[in-house]
């Protein structure tokens, strides 16, 4: 169905190319995952499916790309577009209509098919993804899930017998994913569409792929295989395949279901044993929430949150998209006026502290990192920064060396990868060295590589005496670094406890180890690594 | 009879029809300047978007629109306050201290005496406006203004989808900004430049742009287009004059800004250029249309209720019925009986326009 034939790409002004000799191909009614570090090519290798890499990019593309037998040489994206749907990153960033109704019909009006085979389609679609309740909704009024599956659907009922994602799961919740997971297994088990996916979420996702292509990135060839194969030995993996190493399972299990039932034999080894945790060394207060209300017109956002925040406490924040999360974070830096009710950071009101002391006590990564972003080159940024928080020179520059080395710091901050950018925005954030430190979404788009090094600097930030608030859907992460997980629903506050207690027993919050392990008490493959080292 | 036919069955009605009878209750409104006939206008308008109006976010700019209507008066009678002369009568109702202007603005006054007719005249006046705009509110509030664009004729179909996206774009831009200064406090500054404020606004947009481009063009947009570029910039221009040709006559007809025969030439050859290229421009368009709205019964009910209600007041304004026109400005406004009666005709709409559900039911199209 899709066919790549020593394909390179090499963008207008770029040092070298984006992709290098790639060859593969993917057969018909195939799900196809594409793996790699964040700006290791993936989307380039993506938008070539439907030629919008080179018509629409610009660039040179050499070798030859066949979709269904067509030459994307020849055929514009448009030419495309009854074989090949492409569903972007950030759906909404796609949509041309207003309505989920009038989305679905968009692409079928412009390949000019007949009214009444439209709107039978539409009909079809709108079951097939479970989206009939919200046929009449206004787009900006549903939920991040309802966007990712209404944007699949506007692909899907021109009938393309080829589906391209670019990480549909990235920016959702739990729940979320599973309802945009599952609407794909249906496509590709019940109607035979060939689905190609870009996703760094692979604990979601793996166990549906067929076959994996991986881009590493720079010069290195690409690799395709069976996802078993790849996983011995990827330098990527989710913890279901890292506990799989760790025990010597062979055939890797993928899901949680096939580790379990090839975990009998660890979990008695483990039975006896405990997770060494360590205890979060509670500090002075330094945040303090008492009966918070905020509204934004007559929508509640918070409904009456009351929450204490102490020095060396790493607290994870969850809950389903719009449940409270980013308004909590907002209402402690004082962005958001609330109703009534109390929210200090440091002791003081942050609505009534000037914004130059206010940095000095706690600082937010917004869920933009770009928001905080001005400068042309990263090294003005660096010196922005030292200037806005009154720090000798030079000191933004060492802290993004730390987390990010590397850099080039004449870039525009713009053409960072995701990764960079937050590690940037983070190192302005920790430049004023705030006692309080709140992130809001900081994985989305975060490679296990750049997710592995924020753990380490969170951990590093709370043994020093700071304070962390992370909201993420990430459950992994969660597992890896909070001490407490806070989880809000409409707005209040359902749960607060130490993260094992709070996500083991969830059905949706649990993380693949505990879901493996249940009813040990164990959450990461790190925990269970040290518990057998301790008892051999 | 066409499912399409029935009066009660819910559905959206064609957001064509809203606007042509909110155009003829601004018509009625641009004929009088009697306040009880003008307040009846603003009751009927409020009252149909009251009954027919739907739950979307473009629903509430009836209420946008009467108090810009509002601050349209306040603007007109604090002028006129401040520059009134006697010439409109003599009852002084208090005076403002008299400032002195230079030399060259002889015969503009600033303060002074303040009188209760060049007062009402202006309420009166700024009332017709205000009115005016408020039926332009109703028809926004009634129909998507989407819808109205998605049943342009196909030869505009591009400056269509223009709109529409800018329509999107527009409060995208808004809630960028407020981000942005909202993160600008985490930065620890209290203030910003151009550069910190309007630059992210514009990459953030400009992004946004090129991906919603690159989303289009995977969606087939512009396929069909095999026509070459200069025939369809003819279509598209000779549309728009037409547009333009039909708006003129129309204004002049109604404000007897031009003589009657250039008025009805205007109003003929717009009409001939807009008909003849949407015709021209329809035959080449392979795109189809996904459940366009059907113009039906209610459709023609509405409209003819707008155009009653307007059609009354042209004839009673031409006719000069008495009470259109008030005597003067401290008379107690009479209230003329065929005039109300035809205006209570743009009622209709509450009742013969069907009703909005959350689900739409199946129409015949």
């Amino acid at each position: 169905m899709i066919e790549f034939d020593r394909v390179s790409v090499t963008y207008d002004g770029a040092a070298g190319p984006a992709l290098r000799e790639v060859s593969f191909s993917v057969p018909e009614g195939e799900l196809a995952l594409v793996i790699g570090r964040t700006g290791s090519g993936k989307s380039t290798l993506l938008r070539a499916i439907n030629g919008l890499v080179p018509h629409f990019t610009g660039g040179t593309l050499a070798g030859r790309v066949l979709v269904n037998g067509r030459d994307t040489r020849d055929f514009r994206p448009r030419d495309l577009a009854d074989v090949v749907g492409i569903v972007g990153q950030e759906p909404m960033a796609g949509f041309v209509t207003d309505t989920v109704e009038d989305e679905l019909a968009y692409s079928m009006e412009s390949l000019g098919i007949a009214p009444d085979v439209m709107r039978r389609r539409v009909e079809e679609t709108l079951d097939l993804l479970g989206l009939a309740d919200v046929r009449d909704r206004a787009l900006t009024s549903l939920s991040g899930g309802q966007r990712q599956r209404t944007a699949i659907g506007s692909a899907l009922t021109s009938h393309p017998a080829v589906l391209v994602l670019d990480e549909p799961t990235s920016a959702l919740d739990p729940q979320a994913a599973e309802e945009v997971l599952a609407a794909l297994q249906r496509l590709v088990h019940d109607l035979g569409v060939t689905v190609v996916m870009a996703e760094h979420r692979l604990e979601r996702v793996i166990q549906y792929a067929d076959r994996v292509i991986e881009v590493p990135g720079g010069s290195a060839a690409v690799s395709t295989g069976l996802p078993v194969d790849l996983m011995v030995t990827a330098p990527v993996a989710p913890p279901v395949v890292e506990l799989g190493r760790l025990a010597g399972w062979s055939p890797l299990p993928l899901s949680v279901r096939d580790a379990r039932r090839a975990a009998v034999a660890l979990r008695s080894r483990l039975t006896d044993l405990a997770p060494r945790r360590l205890i979060a060394v509670e500090g002075p207060e330094l945040a303090h929430c008492e009966d918070l209300v905020v509204a934004y017109g007559n929508i509640p956002a918070l409904r009456g949150v009351s929450v204490s925040i102490r020095a060396g406490e790493v607290v994870a924040l969850m809950g389903r998209n719009g449940a409270g999360k980013s308004t909590l974070l907002n209402a402690l830096v004082g962005l958001v006026q609330p109703r009534s009710g109390r929210a200090t950071a440091a002791g003081a009101d942050p609505r009534r502290t000037k914004p130059s002391q206010l940095v000095k006590a706690v600082g937010l990564v917004p869920q933009e990192p770009a928001d905080l972003l001005y400068a042309a080159t990263v090294a003005d940024e660096c010196a922005g920064a030292d200037s806005d928080f009154r720090v000798p020179a030079g000191s933004c520059r060492a802290l993004l060396d730390r987390l990010a080395p590397g850099i080039d710091v004449q870039m525009h901050p713009r053409d960072l990868s995701e990764g960079q950018r937050l590690c940037l925005a983070l190192a302005v954030v920790l430049c004023g060295a705030p006692p309080l430190l709140l992130l809001d979404e900081p994985t989305r788009g975060l490679d296990y590589g750049a997710k592995r090094r924020l753990v380490e600097i969170l951990r590093e930030l709370a043994a020093g005496g700071h304070a962390v608030v992370l909201s993420t859907h990430d459950v992994e992460m969660v597992a890896e670094v909070a001490s407490r997980v806070l989880v809000l629903a409409e707005g209040e506050l359902v749960g607060d406890g130490e993260t094992a207690t709070v996500i083991a027993g969830s059905p949706a919050f649990a993380p693949q180890v505990a879901k493996i392990l249940a009813p040990l008490p164990f959450l990461t493959v790190g925990e269970v690594a040290t518990a057998l080292e301790q008892a051999s | 009879m066409r499912a399409a036919n029935h009066l009660t069955l819910p559905r959206a009605l064609h957001p064509g029809a809203w606007w042509l009878w909110a155009l003829g209750l601004a018509v009625a409104a641009s004929r009088t300047r009697n306040p009880v006939l003008l307040i009846l206008i603003l009751v009927i308008a409020g009252f149909v978007v009251a009954a027919r109006r739907s739950d979307a976010p473009w629903a509430n700019s009836y209420v946008a629109f009467l108090k810009l209507g509002l601050v349209v008066i306040a603007v007109r009678v604090v002028l006129q306050a401040l520059l009134s002369t006697r010439s409109q009568g003599n009852t002084i109702l208090f005076t403002l201290p008299l400032i002195p202007l230079p030399a060259w603005a002889t015969g503009v006054k600033l303060g002074g005496e303040v009188t209760a007719e060049a007062l009402l005249t202006a309420l009166y006046d700024g009332l017709q406006l205000a009115v005016m705009l408020c039926c332009i509110g109703a028809a926004n509030a009634l129909a998507s203004p989407r819808r109205l664009l998605k049943s342009l004729p196909g030869a505009l179909y591009e400056m269509g989808v223009a709109c529409v996206v800018a329509l999107t774009f527009a409060p995208q831009l808004v809630t960028d900004a407020r981000r942005i200064r909202a993160a600008r406090r985490l930065r620890g500054r209290t203030s910003g430049s151009f550069r910190t404020t309007a630059m992210p606004v514009l990459e953030g947009a400009l992004d946004r742009s090129v991906e919603l481009a690159a989303a289009m063009d995977s969606r087939g947009y512009g396929r069909t287009a095999q026509v070459p570029r200069n025939q369809r910039r003819i279509t598209g221009g000779s549309v728009l004059l037409g547009l333009l040709g039909i708006a003129l006559g129309v204004y002049s007809l109604l404000t007897d800004a031009m003589s009657f025969p250039i008025a009805a030439t205007a109003l003929a050859v717009g009409l001939l250029l807009a008909v003849g290229a949407m015709t021209v421009g329809h035959q080449r368009v392979a795109r189809t249309r996904y459940r366009p709205d059907p113009w039906a019964l209610p459709e023609w009910l509405v409209t003819l209720s707008g155009a009653i209600a307007a059609g009354t007041m042209i004839v009673a304004a031409n006719r000069g019925v008495e009470g259109l026109v008030l005597a003067g400005p401290l008379v107690v406004p009479p209230v003329p009986l065929v005039p109300v009666l035809g205006l209570l005709v743009g009622l209709a709409p509450a009742i013969v326009a069907p009703p909005l559900t959350r689900r739409r039911e199946l129409v015949a199209a």
